[in-house]
């Protein structure tokens, strides 16, 4: 379907779990190992997570053994790690594992109504602008929109260019060798414990692999994605940029990601191989509901560069650190984060990016506006080995505090094992400042828009960074989440 | 055209902040088309004047009255005092990181003046004269507001926005201070274009005579301690430089 900015919009969301039950029998029954219920089946993957389950899944899905087995490694890693220590522990405490569901979900789940989608988002979808059709598919309620013209001649683009461009299934499926290849090569299941958990049940996500000096002119967007089954709750993502080649991804969207699924837990994995250039921008809006608790990693290779571009809006707790570890010489990271925490919210976020090799340069810049309560934090980490010399990191952080129950903290680390690294740091917390908002009230401008014209300014240097269209909507996005907050 | 109903009509007006009294029972009228002046010491009280017309919400009015073109002010917000047509050119105007000035500027005359009047070739024509009027650079567009600029380019862009929104009451905070001579003629040049012989005012707030004397003020006020003890002709703002405050300070005393 062509969306507001003329281009497609394909949100795969919960699709495998939208697979109607019947579909889902028909899978589950051609499986051997032991079906005797389909019914009871479909049940089994509702709720909570045991190794069958984990098997069940590997199987349904037709992999290759060594998939099995990893899955089956990193369940049980997930199972003996201990939560991590950091962001926000009581709230993580609070997550039910045993009341999420993996996979699939039984047939009454799946008939969702637009009237179950809670009224502050559909007024929000209203006020976005969001054509009615496009809002039912957004928030998950209509299956599938798609045009086919406009997603052929995408694909026929790319597939021209020998550039691969599958969800993660599929890759699986047609490109065993290139996933077996890269496949937990930069966050191993063992990095966290949500890593691991990932690992044991991913499904849905991007497999992208561009070729030797291929560099692809147009963003791609997860939107483009064919025959993606799930935007869901366990994305696995994986982009190979070869060498010389470059790429810049879009996932993600202003508009509120509506999920009745309580955790989101993706992984990401780009690969820089010499001189290719990825570039990975994201967008988020969750619900209020979710944790968003995802490992995005990539690794830059000689003279290679990864740009992380992170939008995270709305979910309950999303703790998410962009890292690039910058293993050949003279490659470069770049961090560009912002984070809006409102009530009941916590936004742990920042960057890591460790120095490998010598001449690498690094930069960060994190940016956090707190509201009604809200709670944003930078957690950064920056190191260089002994072995790098001549490395430049530059860290910036800002934060931005609406009202006085708002709150933000920093918490930067810095190992430098080399005497020879430039480094710089910077912080800033400020509050909205009176006066600011009479000189913008002086010149026409409620204070509502007043408000979001000083926060859209502050988050501006990341706006600038995404393509004009999600710039737009973040802008809209900001003003909205501004409006009713003068009391 | 002048009407009789004067642009802007202040009555008995008592305001203070946090329980401090600050203006005490200031009474002034700008008739269209007419140029005003205030003088007074530091700490008289002549900007908070200016923010209470314009609305600033730490002050409290009182007693008294405020109107403009025979309209209540005082229960307006204040982008709708600014809709109605009050400008104010503040004497420290804020930066707002981000805020790119061209965005500004279009969304500042959409909001006050209607979306019409901010899009187009004209929009774009006049913006770019009065640029070049006020010798402001065009790359100052893709700059933040206010941001970094130096103390004279501030009061140049307060100018430029005060050409653009076309008030119907000018409020100039100290604009002539920090400006270089060219600028002040240029700021006295677009004052008189705004307000003479139109249904406009204008009130200016200065410690100089050199501003005034190029727009030649119909009337001039000397505010002491939140009160108008003299108005006189434009010879008012000489004699008070020559002589300073505080022979009419005595004379208050012994009022
Ligand atoms: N926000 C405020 N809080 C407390 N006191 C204030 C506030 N604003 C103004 N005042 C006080 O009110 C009095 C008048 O201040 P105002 O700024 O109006 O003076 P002014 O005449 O503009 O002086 P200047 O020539 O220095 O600009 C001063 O004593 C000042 O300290
Ligand atoms: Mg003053």
């Amino acid at each position: 379907m062509v969306g507001r900015s003329g281009k497609i919009r394909l949100i795969e969301k919960g699709m495998v779990r939208n697979m109607a039950a019947k579909e889902a029998r028909e899978a589950v029954g051609e499986y051997k190992a032991g079906w005797h219920d389909p019914e009871n089946a479909t049940i089994r993957f509702d709720f909570g997570l045991s190794e069958q389950v984990v098997r069940d899944i590997s199987a349904l899905k037709n992999e290759p053994d060594w998939m099995t087995e990893i899955r089956v490694k990193a369940f049980h890693h997930f199972e003996n790690r201990p939560m991590p220590t950091w962001g926000n522990m009581s709230m993580l405490e609070e997550i039910d594992f045993d009341s999420i569901c993996y996979y699939l979900r039984s047939s009454d789940a799946t008939e969702k109504d637009w009237e179950d989608v809670p009224e502050n988002i559909r007024d929000t979808f209203d006020k976005l602008g969001i054509p009615e059709a496009e809002q039912k598919w957004l928030s998950g309620v209509t299956a599938q929109y798609e045009s086919e013209a406009v997603y052929h001649s995408i694909r026929e683009d790319l597939e021209q260019q020998g550039v691969i461009f599958l969800d993660m299934d599929s890759g699986l499926k047609e490109y065993p060798e290139l996933v077996k290849k890269w496949f937990c090569s930069v966050v191993p299941f063992q990095d966290n414990k949500f890593s691991a958990l990932n690992t044991a049940v991913w499904s849905g996500g991007s497999f992208i692999y561009v070729p030797k000096g291929v560099h692809v002119e147009m963003p791609v967007q997860a939107y483009f994605r064919i025959n993606a089954k799930n935007m869901g709750q366990f994305e696995r993502t994986l982009i190979i940029a070869d060498e010389g080649s470059s790429i810049h991804y879009v996932e993600g969207c202003t508009a509120p990601t509506y999920s009745t699924d309580s955790l989101h837990s993706a992984v990401v994995e780009l690969i820089a191989l010499p001189g290719a250039h990825i570039r990975y921008s994201t967008v988020q809006n969750w619900s209020a509901n979710v944790y968003n608790l995802v490992t995005k990693r990539g690794i830059a290779h000689e003279n290679a560069k990864i740009e992380w571009v992170d939008g995270n809006i709305g979910s309950k707790l999303t703790m998410k650190y962009p890292a690039v570890i910058l293993k050949g010489e003279g490659s470069h990271a770049e961090v560009i984060s912002v984070a809006y925490s409102g009530k009941g919210q916590h936004q742990d976020a920042g960057a890591k990016i460790h120095h490998l090799a010598s001449n690498t340069t690094s930069k960060i810049l994190s940016k956090s506006i707190s509201k009604d309560g809200g709670r944003g934090s930078y957690r950064g980490m920056v190191s260089v080995s002994p072995k790098a010399e001549n490395c430049k990191l530059n860290v910036v952080c800002d934060a931005l505090i609406l009202d006085d129950g708002s709150r933000s903290d920093t918490y930067p680390t810095m190992e430098v094992a080399n005497p020879s690294a430039r480094c710089e740091h910077e912080a800033s917390v400020s509050k909205v400042s009176d006066e600011q908002v009479f000189y913008l009230m002086s010149r026409g401008h409620s204070e509502e828009e007043a408000l979001a014209m000083i926060v859209n300014g502050f988050f501006e240097p990341f706006t600038r960074e995404l393509p004009m269209e999600y710039a737009v909507e973040l802008n809209k996005l900001m003003a909205l989440e501004m409006e009713g907050s003068i009391g | 055209m002048a009407s009789d109903i004067p642009v802007l009509e202040i009555r008995n007006l008592h305001a203070g902040i946090d329980d401090t009294p600050i203006l005490r029972g200031i009474e002034l009228e700008i008739p269209a088309g007419e140029i005003h002046a205030i003088m007074g010491r530091n700490g008289s009280g002549k900007t908070t004047t200016a923010n209470i017309i314009m609305g600033h919400p730490d002050f409290e009015v009182t007693d008294g009255g405020v109107q403009l073109d025979g309209e209540n002010l005082l229960d307006m917000e204040p982008w709708e005092r600014a809709r109605a047509g009050v400008f104010l050119s503040f004497q420290y105007p804020q930066a707002v990181p981000g805020l790119q000035v061209g965005n500004f500027l279009r969304k500042s005359v959409a909001a006050i003046r209607g979306e019409d009047e901010a899009k187009g070739a004209e929009f774009r024509k006049k913006l770019k004269d009065s640029m070049t009027e006020l010798d402001i650079d065009r790359s100052f567009l893709g700059r933040y507001v206010n941001d970094g600029f130096s103390g004279g380019e501030k009061k140049r862009f307060e100018i430029l926005q005060l050409m653009l929104l076309q008030p119907k009451l000018a409020i100039l905070d100290e604009t002539d201070s920090g400006l270089d001579i060219d600028g002040i003629r240029t700021v006295a040049k677009g004052i008189n274009a705004a307000v003479r012989g139109t249904d406009s005012g204008a009130l200016i707030i200065t410690h100089y005579s050199r501003i005034l004397e190029h727009v030649q003020p119909d009337r001039v006020h000397v505010l002491i301690k939140g009160r108008i003890v003299k108005s006189g002709g434009p010879e008012l703002a000489l004699e008070l430089e020559e002589r300073g405050y505080e022979w009419l300070e005595e004379a208050e005393k012994s009022a």
